[in-house]
């Protein structure tokens, strides 16, 4: 799903083979990561390498961690998730869409080896499937959004339209209605999720046309950088990205993904753990909202008290009626909102956004 | 439709919009003229991506150290031409094939990049300042677009213009394409052609190291590894768009600078064009060019160096 630098992972490879040979009989439980970026990005990869260090101070003195970094999606995936298998990792994490395939098709060879995918939707008896519900935090930014903007005009900086993005979109759009009913978005599809200087182009463009709030589905922190050079404001994604524009970024979303890696290796140590599919929010703390800040203490209570109601169940972003972009109201199939299923499938945007989906 | 073009020249008119661009391609420029200089004295060193990247990442580093764009600027530069040193020993003392050096090279810088910035992503920098010129920045329109860019970028334009000067007004120019174009020849007239080129490759590593560092030290003021993102690419591409003469290389790096950049800002605009027509048309411009440059060959035609990327083992 993320493509990312070509790099392959041959060298860890080795590394790890060689850790093997010349680990200690010690029976720890050997527990394996595979990440998509380095663990620099500042974005995606790096927040799961959080989840793992945190995962280390909790659980140090039962298990041992490896991770690959800059594993290709596709064949090189399938090789580097076998070679945590065979090295005798008992539960592995593979940390990005495009592994779910490989994921799946090694997992069949070693049943004894749990598996976690994330962000996928297929499962086996000894696949588990993890994912944020990230919508819930950008409904709150859109609220927010609205409130901080003086042209009404939002800028939205997107990699490449899967379902994931465009229900960020739309939770996006239908919190800023809320606030502000004729508000508009002016969305910029990138075409990749990491390229820093394509990145701040788009948000240049943005700025110069007259969007004063940046948001984006991409990796790199160039956005808010521009946001602070031009005095607007932005979202941080993934991470907390307040270093970058101390006096631009209103709240982040985070991925926290550290109490759902500590649970399931529980899980393994304790024998219980079942091939389950996890799509955790706000209530969870799967998803975390950065600090509010550089903003009125109006604007700060009505993104808490959002915050809280989704938290609480009494405030679906989705909540029926959803009307599309063509005034067509959409089915609602999860009673008084939209189901999961139409949220992870989500292929249409919602009344207001100013935009076509690329291919549609 | 006709409104819809009004609001795209609208755009392309506007000073920021142009200013944007001259930032945008300015890496490609830089990295582009040193890899010009390095293919005319007859090397294709295809290894420009982990040049640069390495200058991105020692150049960042540097600077953060020492709080200093020059520091930082002058160690990318050093970064470049110690990774170009590597593939000149290889390649022309050694003479292994370049294609598959420079490819090596490559993922080298990469994973090399990605190790020396590894302790410094998520740090800041102060960004280049940029220079403004008493009373010339002050004049209308012209005034920011000219005289208003950082350092980088006044660079890349003496850059262009000495590399110009070098190649076609100094008896040294003539020497090195003479090198590029006909190594035994050149040889037999008693010119040092592995000394010649392993000059050209360390300048040509000097200038993507420089191009590198422009991107954490002026564009986006942040390292991460893997930031270039196939720039190095673009600027060998570029190379051959500009049929290696360093005027069409300047229009080249700025078309594609502004096509770049035109795609993102008219998805602003709202107008409905599919953004996949957009992204085509860096693409579509440079196939439109390269038909251009081939109906004049006649006329002013292609420099493409004869002896480029074939090993040259001295008889003696």
């Amino acid at each position: 799903m993320k493509n990312r630098i070509v790099v392959v992972a041959a060298a860890a490879i080795f590394a790890v083979a060689a850790a093997t040979l010349a680990a200690p009989a010690a029976e720890k439980l050997k527990v394996g990561f595979i990440y998509l970026g380095p663990v620099g990005d500042f974005g995606w990869t790096y927040q799961h390498e959080i989840g793992r260090q945190n995962l280390v101070k909790a659980l140090g003195d039962k298990i041992d961690t490896t991770y690959l970094e800059n594993v290709n999606e596709g064949p090189d995936s399938e090789r580097s998730i076998e070679q945590l298998a065979r090295t005798g990792h008992k539960l592995i994490f593979t940390t990005s869409f495009g592994y779910m395939d490989p994921t799946i098709k090694v997992a069949a060879k070693y049943p004894k080896v749990d598996f976690e995918h994330a962000t996928g939707f297929k499962r086996a008896a000894n696949v588990s499937t993890y994912s944020g519900r990230f919508y819930e935090g950008r409904y709150i930014q859109g609220m927010i959004a609205a409130k901080m903007s003086k042209t009404g005009v939002l800028g939205y900086i997107v990699s490449f339209p899967i379902p994931e993005v465009i229900s960020g979109i739309n939770a996006t759009i239908l919190g800023a209605q809320t606030v502000n009913p004729n508000i508009k978005v002016k969305i910029i599809w990138v075409s990749t999720w990491f390229d820093p200087g394509k990145e701040a182009d788009a948000a240049k463009a943005l700025a110069d046309q007259g969007a004063d709030v940046l948001m984006q589905h991409t990796d790199s922190p160039a956005a808010m950088q521009i946001a602070a050079q031009r005095g607007i404001y932005a979202f941080g994604q993934d991470s907390d990205m307040i270093k970058f524009g101390p006096k631009s970024q209103l709240t982040a979303i985070i991925d926290n993904w550290a109490p759902y890696y500590i649970q399931r290796t529980n899980d393994v140590l304790n024998d219980s753990w079942k091939s389950t599919d996890t799509w955790g929010g706000l209530k969870s703390t799967l998803v975390v909202m950065a600090p509010y800040t550089n903003m009125p203490d109006d604007v700060k209570k009505l993104a808490s008290d959002t915050e809280a109601a989704i938290k609480a169940g009494t405030l679906h972003p989705f909540k029926c009626p959803v009307v599309d972009q063509d005034g067509k109201t959409v089915e609602c199939k999860g009673g008084d909102h939209l189901d999961d299923g139409q949220i992870l499938s989500m292929n249409f945007y919602v009344k207001g956004v100013d935009d076509k989906i690329p291919g549609k | 439709m006709l409104d819809a073009l009004g609001q795209i020249l609208g755009l392309i008119f506007s000073v920021n919009f142009i200013l944007t661009v001259i930032t945008a391609s300015t890496p490609l420029l830089l990295a582009a003229s040193g890899e010009l200089v390095a293919e005319r004295s007859g090397v294709l060193n295809l290894g420009v991506e982990g040049m640069m990247i390495m200058g991105a990442a020692c150049g960042f580093a540097a600077a953060y150290v020492s709080d200093s764009t020059i520091v930082g600027a002058l160690c990318g530069i050093l970064a470049g031409a110690a990774m170009a040193a590597i593939f000149a020993f290889l390649t022309l003392g050694l003479a292994v094939n370049q294609v598959a050096t420079g490819l090596a090279l490559t993922i080298l810088g990469t994973g090399l990049s990605g190790l020396i910035g590894a302790g410094f992503v998520g740090m800041r920098i102060t960004p280049a300042p940029q220079l403004y010129l008493p009373v010339l920045t002050g004049l209308p329109v012209v005034g920011r677009i000219l005289f208003g860019q950082d350092a980088f970028v006044y660079f890349s334009f003496a850059l262009i213009i000495g590399i110009w000067l070098f190649l076609y007004r100094t008896r040294s120019g003539l020497i090195l394409r003479a090198v590029g174009d006909n190594h035994v020849s050149a040889h037999a007239l008693g010119y040092p052609v592995l000394k010649i080129r392993m000059l050209a490759v360390l300048f040509g590593g000097g200038c993507a190291g420089l191009a590198g560092a422009f991107l954490p030290l002026a564009y986006t003021p942040f390292f991460i590894p893997g930031m270039t993102a196939g720039r190095g690419w673009i600027a060998l591409a570029l190379v051959v768009f500009a049929s290696w003469r360093p005027g069409r290389l300047v229009a080249g790096a700025y078309l594609f600078g502004a096509v770049t950049f035109l795609q993102l800002s008219v998805q602003g605009l709202g107008l409905g064009i599919p953004p996949q027509v957009m992204s085509s048309l860096p693409y579509l411009a440079t196939v439109v060019v390269l038909v251009l440059i081939s109906r004049t060959r006649g006329a002013s035609g292609s420099a493409a160096p004869a002896s480029l990327g074939v090993v040259f083992v001295p008889d003696r």
